[in-house]
């Protein structure tokens, strides 16, 4: 009696997972997802790489605009790669990168990405798009910082008036940005130190910006976040932005290949290919369309070609 | 408020239309823990079965690190694994990590300590004297234990269920050896959180309803299948 429910049983587990697999033959479509630039199908049939498989090392930004979901499936069918993006924040990726365990890294922490290739760990370092951070806090605003034209000057004026910040602290690109704010006007703030002021909170959650958004929306503080994150949760979060537009507010990424020669086990062509994939001017175009039909907003700024002092005059 | 009952409708939706998104996600679930559930049997009951049965040298000490295992932090296991797993790591030549297998030995060695502490459990309560009439009556050693695993069905189905209960719900160590990769290693604790992250909350309470129905459907079968062996 047993045995036969448990036949019965696998023969379940198995016919749904024949079902699945052969269900998504078809593109698979999520029903609150935004309509997904299709490219026109190759003809032919695409190349087939000698290794496959690449490893990309992002951050949660990317991941949670949802501008990956719409590209990678575009460069597979390019290229033939099998993609497998690994979003963690753009220091993991940066040591993962260190350690020779992924192949390319789409990051957007430029003074540690600086860093990084100076140790001779990556190999052309490319500019790719950018946004902006935002300064956000209660509709209230306690500290008064609404319109300050400079962040530092309002980030001044929330430690001065000592209410509730909160940051990233997990070493991503938002919180690097952040910590060399706070670095520039004098205070000296650092990831899980039992030095820094008691109205300097830190998230730390590990699940990216979101969460960080939602902790100060219920505690009512201050953070400082990318436009893209707040424009697709803005109803969910109840935070306004005070601060926008100072320079050092720019949000830029890159991608940067894994240097083959400290590591030679990392895909170097299948690198070069995503670089050059997203540096190409149709994935560019795609990247300077990508938000508009979902918030009425582009949520980046394509900028191949450019260098970083070019970005200034947005 | 209208955001669960927005996710609960979404569910509705998406099981009557088979989105077939969903469908992948509920299925790789399935046949990852499934497959986890069903080889840390194939270690957990002999394993655990020798500890219920058998006196040597050291039992006490192995019983112990069984019982730790029960309680072992699924993301500690993920980290480990990860780590021999890694590009450069000790095992990095099997080109594993971020595949539904290296989700699969997550899972299998967070689930086999579960699976073997409640055998040697089952094993342990049964009447010595069933065993001398067994092994009286001419059974082998393979009969007599055969036998024994019968007599304690009950508890070796709760074995069961409690094994896939904790793996078909860890989301720790799937995302660290997993990644949560679309198409690849999303299952349906690792999407929920990915959701959650994006801000698809409706979507993300709409998988939640599904993988409770799922993890209910699973142990409502073999719940039947226990109390159908109770009174003979």
């Amino acid at each position: 009696m047993k045995s036969k429910l448990a036949g019965i049983l696998l023969i379940v587990v198995l016919l749904v997972g024949m079902a699945a697999v052969s269900c998504t033959k078809e593109e698979p479509v999520k029903t609150t997802a935004p309509a997904a630039t299709t490219v026109a199908p190759a003809t032919t049939t695409p190349p087939k790489p000698s290794n496959p498989e690449i490893i990309m090392a992002s951050t949660t930004s990317t991941r949670d605009s949802g501008l990956m979901d719409v590209l990678i499936p575009i460069f597979e069918q390019k290229t033939g790669y099998k993609m497998k993006p690994v979003y963690v924040g753009s220091g993991a990726a940066m040591t993962m990168g260190q350690q020779g365990n992924c192949d390319v890294l789409l990051v957007h922490s430029p003074a540690a990405e600086v860093t990084f290739m100076q140790g001779g760990y990556g190999l052309n370092r490319r500019l790719i798009m950018h946004n902006d951070y935002l300064i956000v806090g209660p509709k209230t605003d306690p500290a008064g910082i609404k319109g300050t034209t400079f962040a530092t000057d309002a980030l001044k004026k929330i430690a001065d008036s000592k209410i509730k910040f909160y940051s990233r602290g997990d070493n991503s690109g938002t919180d690097a940005l952040e910590k060399s704010l706070w670095k520039k006007i004098g205070i000296s703030v650092a990831d899980n130190s039992t030095s820094n002021p008691s109205w300097y909170k830190e998230g730390g959650t590990g699940t990216g910006m979101l969460d960080l958004l939602r902790i100060a929306s219920e505690k009512i503080g201050y953070t400082i976040t990318d436009r893209s994150t707040y424009v697709a949760n803005q109803k969910a979060v109840g935070l306004d932005i005070l601060v926008q537009g100072d320079p050092v507010l720019l949000n830029i990424y890159h991608v940067i290949q894994v240097n083959p020669d400290k590591w030679p086990k990392v895909n170097a062509a299948g690198a070069k290919a995503f670089s050059d994939f997203m540096v190409s001017a149709d994935t560019q175009a795609i990247i300077a369309k990508y938000g508009l039909d979902k918030y009425g907003l582009a949520l980046f700024f394509a900028d191949a070609g450019k260098t970083e002092a070019q970005l200034g005059s947005q | 408020m209208d955001m669960i009952i927005d996710g609960i409708v979404q569910a509705f939706r998406l099981l009557i239309h088979g989105d077939p998104q969903v469908l992948r996600i509920a299925a790789l679930s399935l046949l990852v823990s499934g497959a986890a559930t069903l080889l840390s049997l194939f270690v957990g009951i002999p394993l655990g079965s020798v500890l219920g049965l058998v006196r040597f040298p050291g039992r006490r000490f192995l019983i112990s690190l069984i019982n730790t295992g029960m309680g072992l932090p699924p993301v500690v296991v993920g980290l480990a694994v990860s780590i021999f797993l890694w590009r450069n790591g000790p095992l990095g030549i099997l080109h594993l990590l971020y595949t539904p297998s290296a989700m699969v030995i997550a899972q299998f060695i967070i689930a086999f300590p579960i699976v073997a502490g409640f055998t040697m459990a089952a094993t342990q309560q049964l009447d010595p004297k069933l065993r001398l009439q067994i092994l009286s009556l001419g059974a082998s050693r393979l009969q007599l234990v055969w036998l024994l695993l019968r007599e304690a069905r009950l508890p070796m189905l709760a074995a069961i269920m409690a094994g896939f209960g904790a793996v078909i719900s860890e989301v720790g160590a799937s995302m660290m050896v997993g990644g949560n990769i679309f198409g690849q290693t999303r299952v349906l604790t690792t999407a929920i959180v990915g959701e959650n992250a994006k801000g698809e909350f409706a979507y993300a309470i709409a998988l939640s309803i599904i993988l409770l129905a799922l993890v209910f459907l699973v142990n409502f079968i073999l719940t039947l299948v226990q109390q159908r062996s109770k009174v003979r």
